[in-house]
């Protein structure tokens, strides 16, 4: 601050070029972010650890025996049909309902989302309790579109919302006719968007496990779990789990590459016309039904049973009173988790955006790789570590938190990112030059602007902790049951009646957040078309 | 009937479930020529524009090209079977195609591998930027390069919306003559929609007034500010001071002297009473309070803008309520207070609604 006083102008030129470029990183973020970092790569270290304990020979006796290539067939063809159908879907009912005369078109969109509230293996529970003889390829593939199309459908609305009309006009001018301007003007706009739904949906098919198991259908998740819970053959669990970690880089790496090359940029600002709405006519009847049926089957059969599983209650086995026991379990834990997770984007996303350098966005660049990991994976890597270094640790609640923690960082990273963009470092500076110290500015200025983001981000942790099943079969500690796995317990018992209350539970838990991005999903395209 | 390129608009009408936003409009744009459509915003403007594109279509009327009907509010033609040439405000680039690729979008393959796509653009002088993204170019750019797009396919009709309007003043004057430059070389017939009647006035062979959702008049710039149809409008083609004067053979009488009458028209036989405009170029001022022609009065305010001033002038002892407004050389520009005595050159035209000044 000394220079500041110097009567040279040039100096404090200086100063406030050396203020503005070069910020010096406060000690304790470079620590906690690296801290973060390291947490990241923990499971996966360890993951190669005990995959090659017994040699590199014997883990590519593993990797290359016929079982991996069955596995390998099972997992990509489902990626690829259900990918593309979850596209097709996706787009075709954000067209309807965003450019068409379609009527209660925020009806359609909030029902159309609402299905992302449902875990898929609650999805998968639905269908099965209602025909047990489901199973196999095309049962996997009908269960996961319907589960995860809302993926494609939410970013395919908000893309359609924000294609600038304009350009789809000037596009007709020069000759092309309705459908080629869709395909090679207003797609190609959304595309970024539509890429990022079709990538978690990939990730999403590659994470799955409980669904499959219900309809079973063998996948890498699948294997990897009987692999560890019934053959105790960690080894061959973590080597399987390698090859699942790499198909989920490769899908993040090839979204990045197919979205970096075509990356839009906005131009012009000015205020833009609201798209002209296609007159359905004739057809307004077989597009609704078209509709109806897609949230009859995507929310109306899961919803169904379980309220039909619900009435009819266990005829055997009585819901136990344990379900209130469960659901506490799991709330302790998943706050536990989103306080951990919510704490640990702060320092990532704070050195990130206000630090830029190679190392601040390696480390965040880590924070979300999570989201290219399984459940399943994240846990084997933990007990795997604790097993070895931590024994005390091993099916512990605070390993059961940190995993959790570790697999929803992305959803923490990205809610502690949008707060941290509504408290432009211009008003801690403004804060500073009148007078206040950086503790004061940061309590006083940047965590009121922060506070209801880094709530968004605790509580999308905390739900999808709430639903998480994986992780938490693996982890648990001895004795102790979330909704989830009681729920797991139950329908592999075949007692869909006693399972039914503790899934009904968990939906309605996990339908808040996909209410509300609904909501918004519907507000976003009202506000363009007043 | 009609030459390739003239465009003709009559009895065109157009509403949304509440409102009408077009009502009986008529446009006539010649062939080759370059046309105004002025109106503030909200009167139509650019519904008229997408009417004639065919983004819209009419619910009555009919638009007509070339002498082929395009839309008389049962027949429609596709947009893209129109052959009209369209440049939206800041210019709609498509963001993801480099400028070759824009300017080339509505060709072929085979006349974009051609010589059309090069020569489009050392047209508009972006060849050295063929290959920057639209993101990349400053707002003029942008508008070139949609222009070139729009005429890579020889439109025989071009629509321009507002396409000057958000870029910055300085190089707003600049893009317009560069643009206007370029479209008299080509020949192809224009209809450029704007707010700025300054704009209007300078670029275009024809303005056409839109209010309300009716062309209310239409004709050469200088017929236009010189004989506005009334005073609103008047005041909206700049500055204009409203007297009232005696009419009678061609002639108005007003407190600034006798003053032809515009076209020598409304030759009324016996005098009536009317409110004729006198824009302020037209006023000249002297110093001092001699006891020649004119009216006297004393300077209340001046706006001096350089190249030159605008004078407030309090007229003395005149039923006039307002005080009169004279464009005057900067170097003449006079100091508040100054007596001075004003008189009128050129000729006036009688407007109606003189009431609302």
């Amino acid at each position: 601050m000394s220079t500041l006083a110097s009567p040279a102008p040039r100096a404090s030129n200086r100063w406030t070029r050396a203020w503005a470029g070069r910020r010096r990183l406060p000690l304790a973020t470079v620590l906690g972010a690296t801290l973060v970092g390291a947490l990241v790569l923990l499971p996966l270290v360890f993951l190669v650890v005990e995959a090659q304990q017994s040699g590199w020979s014997e883990m590519e006796r593993l990797l290359f025996r016929h079982n991996t290539a069955v596995l390998l067939w099972n997992t990509l063809r489902l990626v690829v049909a259900s990918t593309s159908l979850c596209l097709l879907i996706g787009v075709g009912a954000a067209w309807c309902v965003e450019r068409t005369t379609i009527p209660g078109r925020r009806l359609w969109t909030v029902l159309l989302v609402l299905p992302l509230g449902i875990p898929d293996f609650v999805v998968g529970f639905g269908w099965v309790s209602i025909d047990h003889g489901l199973h196999g390829y095309l049962a996997a593939v009908m269960v996961m579109t319907l589960s995860l199309y809302p993926l494609v459908f939410l970013p395919a609305v908000a893309g359609l919302a924000g294609v600038d009309p304009a350009l789809e006009e000037v596009a007709r001018s020069l000759g092309m006719g309705p459908w080629k301007v869709f395909f090679r003007v207003t797609l190609r706009q959304m595309l970024p968007a539509v890429l990022g739904g079709c990538l978690l949906v990939t990730l999403g098919l590659l994470a799955e496990f409980g669904a499959f198991e219900i309809l079973q259908y063998q996948t890498f998740t699948v294997a990897i779990f009987t692999e560890f819970k019934l053959g105790f053959d960690a080894a061959a669990a973590c080597a399987l789990s390698l090859v699942l970690v790499a198909l989920g880089v490769a899908a993040l790496v090839g979204e990045l590459a197919l979205v970096g090359r075509g990356r839009l940029e906005r131009i012009g600002s000015g205020a833009r016309r609201n798209a002209p709405k296609v007159a359905l006519g004739a057809l307004t009847l077989p597009v609704l039904a078209g509709l109806l049926a897609l949230a009859a089957l995507a929310l109306g059969v899961p919803v169904g049973a379980l309220a039909y599983w619900s009435i009819r209650g266990g005829s055997t086995t009585l819901p136990s009173a344990s379900i209130l026991t469960d659901a506490a379990h799991t709330a302790e834990l998943s706050a536990a988790a989103a306080a951990l997770s919510t704490a640990l984007a702060i320092p990532v996303t704070i050195a990130a955006m206000r630090y830029r350098n190679r190392l601040t966005m390696t480390i965040e660049r880590l924070a979300l790789l999570p989201q290219a990991l399984p459940g399943l994976v994240v846990a084997l890597g933990l007990v795997s570590f604790s097993v070895r270094y931590a024994l005390p640790l091993y099916q512990s609640a605070l390993e059961l938190v940190v995993a959790y923690a570790i697999l929803f960082l992305p959803l923490a990273v990205v809610g502690v990112r949008a707060a941290l963009a509504l408290a432009p470092v211009r008003l801690e500076e403004v804060a500073r030059s009148l007078g206040r110290r950086p503790a004061s500015v940061w309590l006083t200025v940047t965590l009121p602007l922060i506070a209801p983001g880094l709530g968004v981000a605790f509580l999308l942790v905390f739900i999808s902790s709430c639903t998480e099943l994986t992780a938490t079969l693996l982890l648990r500690p001895t004795g102790i049951n979330t909704l989830a796995t009681q729920f797991w317990v139950y329908t592999t018992d075949f007692s869909y009646g006693a399972a039914a209350p503790y899934a009904a539970l968990i939906v309605a838990i996990s339908a808040v957040p996909a209410y509300l991005l609904s909501r918004r999903m519907a507000g976003i395209s009202r506000t363009m078309r007043p | 009937m009609s030459q390739t390129g003239a465009l003709e608009v009559a009895d065109l009408w157009k509403g949304y479930s509440s409102t009408e936003v077009l009502r009986s409009v008529d446009l006539d744009v010649a062939p080759g020529s370059l046309s105004a459509v002025l109106g503030l915003s909200g009167c139509g403007k650019t519904t008229l524009l997408r009417v004639i594109a065919g983004f819209e279509r009419a619910q009555r009327g009919r638009v007509a090209l070339s002498g082929q009907v395009l839309d008389d509010g049962r027949n429609y033609i596709a947009p893209e079977r129109r052959g009209i040439g369209y440049v939206p405000q800041e210019g709609a680039l498509f963001p993801h195609l480099d400028v070759r690729a824009n300017v080339g979008f509505g060709l072929s393959r085979a006349e974009r591998r051609g010589a059309t796509v090069g020569e489009l653009l050392e047209m508009v002088g972006l060849s050295a930027l063929a290959r920057r993204m639209p993101h990349e170019l400053s707002g003029g750019e942008q508008q070139r390069a949609a222009l070139a797009r729009a005429l890579a396919r020889r439109p025989a009709l071009l629509l321009l919306d507002e396409p000057f309007s958000s870029l910055d003043a300085t190089l707003r004057g600049a893009v317009r003559e560069e643009v206007s430059a370029l479209l008299r070389r080509q020949g192809t017939t224009t209809v450029l929609v704007t707010h700025d009647q300054e704009e209007a006035l300078s670029l275009a062979d024809s303005v056409a007034v839109l209010r309300d959702g009716t062309i209310i008049q239409q004709g050469s710039p200088a017929d236009i500010y010189g004989a506005p149809t009334d005073a609103r409008l008047a005041g909206f083609l700049g500055e204009a001071n409203l007297m009232e004067a005696v009419l009678e053979n061609g002639q108005a009488r007003t407190s600034l002297g006798t003053l032809e009458l515009r076209g020598g028209a409304s030759r009324a036989p016996s005098s009536v009473q009317g409110i004729v405009v006198v824009r302020p170029e037209q006023l000249r001022v002297r110093a001092g309070t001699d006891g020649g022609e004119g009216l006297r009065g004393r300077v209340e305010q001046c706006r001096y803008y350089g190249h030159d001033a605008l004078l407030s002038i309090h007229p003395e002892d005149s039923p006039l309520a307002s005080p009169l407004l004279a464009r005057v050389h900067g170097e003449e520009a006079l100091a508040v207070g100054t007596d001075v005595v004003v008189t009128a050159t050129g000729t006036v035209s009688a407007v109606d609604g003189g009431a609302s000044r």
